[in-house]
């Protein structure tokens, strides 16, 4: 009892930390531009990480679907929040859908209330949209098991994209010119979060119902079925309804990242979720630890720390005394990462956490046994 | 209510042209052992599957406590291909899945053990309550069933010191030995309280001191449990002590049924375990 009492102490405390380092990060945000996108882009892929981490970790089901319902929340976030007057600067090729300008006509005389959690309803609205899809084609998708479920998942979400980017919804969507003047992040509880923290506590929002859930009777029940499908159904888990539920979740999760990134982004396009995002996700589902949601977290900040900031280095022409390294040039990162990702992938098989969680007990543990051999030694 | 707890008519299972059942008529009687023998590839294990909604039977009624929970008659391609006998007796179709039988109070082990292997032996236990759950999944995500839920883990604590499987709680069911792996299985079955308990081979790979406790195990939760119990095995000894009525197949057919005694000395039963007799 006492113990629990004093992890609690110690995550309350980090999460105060995490508070004070994000107010001083959006005091001096200016000198720390670099690290405040990589913070919130990791953010936003650390939830659709988890979300994938649901479906493919948790329940078993092997689906490659991620990039197709992120693009339903990003779009539909996009055009409800797309201000009424720049309406006409962003769909300048075909003129937008008549009802689309009369709804923004409308948010934009309703009360100031209304305007301010209006980002967040368009968050859920995008959700909710693609939780009512996943509903829909979950009925025939999930009767597929592994490989030729993730072969129709990923046909499904490039059928979405390409849905997106056809030329019939282009009063809609915009078509292949995609949307942008997306505005930024909203400030939270009238300014008392600012802007730049509020991905992170939307994210973290959902985290924590993701994990409540997975520790949840359901979320056992999930993980019944990844073990064993045959020995679930023999006690009584009903397989449909638990992977429908279970898709239905993750792709909530998903659109709601998918509707953070299209703000964290300002502009977004068809192209922004093709397969390649897909799989952005997958291997950092895949290095943080299938079955982990601390794991996919972690990996999720070092995954878009390594590719997006630290290895820019090697992108930059080097010059040894007047000698110019061969090889350093725009592209070269992307090599590197891959070899470290091999290296990662193949000391850490089942990826950085394995399916453990991350859990105080545990890292005071290993402290304990380091300062016990350090004292052995002496 | 009839004595007759579930009740097996005309059963046919027809994979192709293979006739892996055929004519299964089988009553089990309310709180008896009843042991299903016979030589290998005799469709025991296919039997066990109809009945627990696996398969559907090509032909054939299966009743649960005088309620049917399976029913079939040949269709389709199966209309020409069917080659049992019985063949206008039903003609309704009744389709169980095998959760919504569980939940309906029959509860199964497998023959080649079916944990769930990375989760802990309080897991495997726990995930067999849920079948029974009220929450929604909203209020059980936001701990609003808190009573529920103590409730399940309060169960399924008292299962496992009931069954010898605390000490090991937290403990990965895979690392467990044979015999408790075997012992779990039994536990996670009756964590979804059923009336009936199917236990296909329970004692397969067992040695004989294993097979003896397992015998008395099999009896002792017949009792506390007030179970009728349904059992596939191969070990003579652990079939012979505990069940009450025994039926005997063979390449699909019953060939016998009675007590112990009766199916022992029966003509039909040593020719087809022993063979036939050239001289």
């Amino acid at each position: 009892m006492m113990n629990i009492k004093k992890n609690h102490l110690y995550s309350l405390i980090t999460v105060v930390l995490l508070m004070i380092f994000l107010y001083w990060l959006n005091a001096n945000r200016m000198q720390n531009g670099m690290l405040v996108s990589v913070l919130q882009k990791g953010v936003i892929l650390a939830l659709v990480a988890v979300s994938m981490n649901l479906l493919n970790g948790f329940t078993g089901l092997f689906s490659l679907g991620q990039a197709g319902f992120m693009s339903i929340g990003a779009y539909t976030t996009a055009i409800l929040l797309i201000p009424v007057q720049n309406l006409d600067g962003v769909y300048y090729m075909n003129g937008v859908h008549p009802a689309i300008r009369a709804f923004k006509m409308m948010v934009a005389q309703s009360p100031e209330f209304i305007q301010i959690v209006f980002p967040f309803i368009a968050l859920l609205l995008g959700g909710l949209l693609a939780a009512f899809a996943a509903a829909i084609v979950g009925v025939a998708v999930l009767r597929l098991k592994s490989d030729y479920l993730a072969i129709a998942t990923l046909g499904l979400s490039e059928i979405v994209r390409a849905i997106f980017s056809s030329p019939q919804f282009d009063q809609i969507t915009n078509g292949s010119y995609g949307l942008n003047k997306i505005p930024n992040f909203p400030p939270m509880l009238w300014g008392a979060i600012p802007s730049l923290i509020t991905p992170f506590i939307v994210v973290a929002i959902c985290i924590v119902v993701m994990v409540l859930l997975i520790n949840s009777s359901y979320g056992r029940a999930f993980k019944a079925i990844r073990e064993d499908e045959i020995a679930a159904e023999a006690m009584g888990i009903n397989l449909f309804k638990h992977k429908s539920m279970s898709f239905i979740i993750s792709s909530f999760f998903s659109a709601v990242a998918g509707g953070l990134l299209a703000m964290y982004m300002r502009s977004i396009e068809a192209k922004t979720f093709s397969i390649t995002l897909t799989y952005d996700i997958l291997l950092i589902v895949v290095i943080g630890g299938i079955g982990s949601v601390t794991g996919s977290v972690l990996s999720a900040f070092l995954v878009t720390a390594a590719k997006e900031w630290w290895l820019r280095f090697f992108d930059q022409p080097l010059f040894i005394g007047s000698f110019e390294v061969p090889l350093f040039r725009t592209g070269f990162r992307m090599v590197i990462f891959s070899i470290l990702l091999m290296i990662v992938v193949l000391i850490y098989r089942r990826g950085i956490m394995g399916t453990n969680e991350f859990s105080w007990d545990r890292i005071i543990g290993r402290l304990k046994r380091k300062n016990k051999e350090e004292g052995g030694r002496t | 209510m009839s004595d007759i707890l579930l009740k097996t008519e005309h059963i046919t299972m027809q994979f192709g042209g293979v006739v892996a059942v055929d004519d299964l008529n089988i009553e089990i009687p309310k709180d008896k052992i009843t042991a299903l023998i016979g030589p290998n590839g005799a469709g025991k294990t296919t039997a066990f599957n109809v009945i627990t909604g696996g398969y559907q039977p090509t032909n054939g009624r299966v009743s649960f406590s005088d309620m049917v929970i399976g029913e079939n008659y040949p269709r389709s391609k199966m209309k020409k291909l069917y080659n049992g006998t019985y063949k206008k007796a039903f003609e309704h179709q009744v389709i169980n899945t095998p959760d919504k039988i569980t939940r309906l109070g029959m509860a199964r082990t497998f023959q080649n053990i079916r944990l769930f292997k990375d989760l802990s032996v309080f897991e495997n236990v726990l995930i067999a309550k849920h079948c029974h759950i009220k929450a929604g999944l909203f209020s059980s995500t936001f701990r609003i069933n808190k009573q529920e839920e103590a409730q399940m883990h309060q169960d399924t604590e008292a299962l496992l010191e009931r069954v010898g499987l605390l000490d090991s709680r937290n403990e990965k069911s895979s690392s467990l030995p044979y015999g408790k792996q075997r012992r779990l299985e039994i536990a996670r079955a009756l964590a979804t309280g059923p009336k009936l308990l199917l236990l296909d081979e329970p004692a397969a790979g067992m040695n004989p001191k294993e097979t003896e406790e397992l015998s008395q195990f099999i009896i002792e939760i017949k009792d506390s449990f007030n179970l009728t119990i349904f059992l596939i095995e191969h070990h003579m000894n652990l079939v012979m002590e505990v069940s009450d009525t025994i039926y005997v197949l063979d390449y699909g057919k019953t060939i016998a049924r009675g007590t112990p005694a009766e199916v022992q000395n029966d003509p039909a039963v040593i020719r087809a375990y022993l063979g036939v007799d050239e001289a």
